[in-house]
């Protein structure tokens, strides 16, 4: 009945035209453009977040990278260095020394500001240990002038770097007021210069009254060493995983379980982990502190998840046909896997790891339930079984090691610490893209 | 994943199986207050002596000490930190896993101190009853016990600035919480006379001084679980802060911060040392005696910590802001003695 209903009364016929543009099509194309105008907000928004960190990174954490530097000439006698030598605290010696015979310079460069042994030795950062290491390996230098670049006082730094200013600045027994005269003198007379921080790419971490001396050196060696043992294990264990997994396992309910917890690792917080080794590693197993084999054990564990999921994608994305093509022509199951479908999954799985490495390289937070954080990073490791075993810290817990301590020349170490980290992210990024464009077929 | 799990398990065995077992350097965990000094101590130690740097760790007074008191070996560590004197049952923990000699050593005194921005409004000068009458949860008012009801300084003590009370003092995990309790809270609690009143209204002396020591909830008072660094970012971000910090830090930071007096002393090295400033504590480490003599160094490490030269006036500890023990000389003999508790 309605049927009839509605036709008995005839709609006017609508005049269509594709060159009018009625209501309908008009809302669509608003909403699409509106669609396009969100889109590209979103992207903009995304590009103003990264660029205010990229800028507010780089800004804090340039002046890291150079600092004020003492350059004179000096002499230490056979004498001194005997009468050091017999002291407990050698260096402090050597120090003195070292602030003596800036006080000649000083006055031999005709500084005008008067100054006094305290002032010198507030402009000067620690040396002794510097002094004594060189006079000790190279003992034939004694006696004669050596050309020493050493730093300046972590205020003094600053006072260069714009962190400590003269308005600011409060007298107290690290700077006075007074001193930054005889800091502007020597700074004229040559003495006091800017100069590359090299001690900050090459140093190993120093005592808090000691930021010019703090280098992100030797936590670079312990993120290395953990890098290695992610490596080593993870490549390995999860590629024979995933291929056992996607070529050979049976479809069945405990397979499928095996594929939900992976899955589910992935998304485990790392600090899980962290406490998970904590109590396997060292309280159980008893492998020793803050080593950096543990802590490549700690984050294998939670890179295997990722390199997995990234390994069975790229085997699944190789096409049926040419497993079919193998086996059709005899190969076994095995030949088929390992000479044509793990080739072709290759640059896909390598990417899938060095992702999995990078994100296992900026994680701190298992390492620090495993020792990591504190004064840690202090020497090289001096064989290759050293550099796993002994007690090293890596550069994401080194950051955050800095950032907690008074002295403000350390905060800004810290942030030196991200951009070097960063580089090394980029860069392991790089080649997996490198890798994934020159080597990745499609089908 | 069990199987990866296990394989992973089985390489870290054979691993360890290859891992020397010999350590040549001293190990050190705990309280996050003494860990700058032991840094100091431990970088100047490694270049003054053919011994390897120790490693000192950070994470905390308790947990070194329960680290310390695993047992006696190779893996476990030669000393541990502490910004308060080991506990009764932290002795009966240690005995009970074999740990049973044990050094104490003082290492000097660490002042606490009240700061707030350089901008901020005048908070200069403090006593344990003001801070009491802040951040108390219940405290005197009128005669009766109430609830914490003041909003500003000025609310209870007209000296003090008109400024909302915001408050971040150390959480519970920290060493300087019991130190800031006991000389501060407790202390401001008896003096305006709630103590009196708590145990007056039916409670007895030990509920009372709980009720001392509870801190109001409202979020007038914030508990800080991190380090100085994060009390300083919120006193940075807060012109009405009022934060918790250790001398040496607020000395290292001095451009920020404005200190205020307790009790009318000024906190400074000197009137810690004299015990006029009051809110101080000693900082102390403790030795593992069975691992001297064992562990390359340890004596010779904690002979070199205590020396005149390192935490005696003028040395390295003291410029960086401790308050040198005045009985350093019986420290160094107890050292020498191996004298244990």
């Amino acid at each position: 009945m309605t049927d009839a209903s509605l036709n008995s009364v005839p709609a006017a016929p609508r005049s269509r035209s594709l060159h009018t543009v009625d209501e309908r099509t008009r809302k669509r194309n608003a909403a699409e453009k509106r669609f396009r105008v969100y889109g590209v907000t979103a992207i903009l928004i995304g590009i103003v977040f990264l660029a205010v960190l990229a800028v507010s990174i780089v800004r804090s954490g340039m002046p890291a990278f150079s600092r004020m530097v003492v350059e004179i000439d000096f002499v230490l006698t056979q004498e001194q260095f005997d009468e050091a030598e017999a002291q407990l605290m050698k260096t402090s010696a050597y120090q003195a020394y070292f602030n003596a015979a800036l006080q000649e310079s000083l006055n031999a460069a005709g500084v005008s500001a008067p100054f006094d042994e305290a002032a010198v030795e507030r402009i000067l950062g620690k040396t002794g240990g510097i002094l004594r290491e060189f006079y000790r390996e190279n003992p034939d230098r004694l006696g004669q002038p050596v050309s020493f670049e050493l730093p300046a006082s972590s205020r003094v730094d600053g006072y260069y770097k714009g962190r400590v200013t003269r308005d600011t600045i409060v007298d107290s027994r690290f700077l006075m007021k007074s001193d930054l005269d005889i800091v502007d003198a020597m700074h004229d007379a040559g003495i006091l210069k800017r100069g590359f921080n090299w001690t900050f790419i090459q140093g190993t971490d120093s005592g808090v009254d000691n930021p010019g001396g703090a280098g992100i050196g030797a936590s670079v060696i312990g993120s290395f060493f953990m890098m290695i043992v992610v490596l080593v294990l993870s490549l390995p264990i999860g590629v024979a995983a995933s291929i056992y997994l996607e070529e050979f396992a049976p479809q069945n309910r405990f397979t499928d379980l095996i594929e939900v917890n992976i899955s589910n690792l992935a998304a485990v917080p790392s600090i899980v982990f962290g406490i998970l080794g904590l109590a396997v590693f060292i309280q159980f197993m008893h492998l020793p502190q803050s080593a950096p084999l543990v802590g490549g054990l700690v984050l294998t564990l939670m890179t295997l998840p990722t390199i997995i999921i990234a390994t069975r994608a790229s085997l699944k994305a190789v096409p049926p046909s040419i497993r079919d093509a193998a086996l059709g022509v005899g190969a076994s199951r095995m030949q088929a896997v390992f000479h044509h479908v793990l080739p072709l999954a290759m640059p896909g799985i390598l990417t899938g790891t060095i992702i999995g490495l990078a994100q296992a390289l900026g994680e701190t937070a298992p390492l620090l339930l495993i020792g990591m954080v504190g004064y840690v990073a202090r020497e090289y490791p001096d064989s290759l079984v050293a550099g796993f075993t002994e007690a090293n810290s890596a550069m994401p817990a080194q950051i955050y090691t800095w950032a907690a301590r008074a002295d403000v020349g350390f905060y800004e170490k810290a942030w030196g610490g991200i951009i070097i980290l960063l580089m090394f992210l980029l860069t392991m990024n790089i080649i997996a893209i490198i890798l994934r464009r020159r080597y990745e077929r499609r089908w | 994943m069990k199987f990866v799990k296990l394989s992973v398990s089985a390489l870290a065995m054979t691993a360890a199986a290859g891992v020397a077992s010999a350590r040549d350097n001293v190990q050190v965990a705990g309280s996050s207050t003494v860990l700058p000094y032991a840094s100091i101590v431990a970088e100047a130690f490694g270049e003054n002596t053919d011994f390897p740097t120790p490693v000192v760790e950070s994470g905390g007074s308790s947990s070194g000490l329960k680290r310390f008191c695993e047992g006696v070996g190779e893996n476990t560590i030669d000393i541990a930190n502490a910004s308060r004197a080991i506990r009764e049952s932290e002795i009966e923990a240690c005995a009970a896993a074999g740990v049973t000699d044990i050094i104490e050593v003082r290492i000097g005194y660490d002042g606490i101190v009240f700061a707030s921005q350089q901008s901020g409004p005048a908070f200069t000068a403090f006593e344990p009853t003001d801070i009491f009458n802040a951040l108390g949860a219940k405290v005197l008012v009128d005669g009766a016990i109430v609830d914490n009801p003041h909003t500003m300084w000025s609310d209870f003590n007209g000296d003090l600035p008109a400024a909302e009370i915001m408050a971040f003092i150390p959480g519970t995990k920290h060493g300087t919480r019991e130190v800031f309790e006991e000389k501060v809270l407790l202390v401001g609690c008896e003096e305006t006379g709630a103590m009196q009143a708590m145990i007056d209204g039916g409670m007895s002396e030990d509920d009372a001084e709980d009720a001392c020591l509870d801190v109001r909830t409202d979020g007038r008072s914030v508990d800080i679980d991190g380090d100085y660094t994060e009390t300083l970012a919120r006193i940075d971000a807060n012109p009405n802060g009022i934060g918790v910090f250790g001398l040496a830090f607020y000395e290292n930071n001095t451009d920020k911060l404005k200190v205020a007096t307790m009790s009318g002393v000024s906190p400074s090295t000197a009137t810690i040392s004299t015990g006029e400033y009051p809110v101080s504590r000693p900082l102390f480490f403790y030795i593992k005696k069975a691992h001297i003599g064992v562990i390359p160094g340890l004596k010779e490490f904690a002979q070199f910590f205590v020396s005149d030269a390192i935490a005696g006036t003028g040395g390295p500890l003291a410029n960086y802001g401790l308050v040198p023990d005045p009985e350093l000389a019986a420290t160094q003999a107890k050292i020498e003695a191996e004298e244990t508790m």
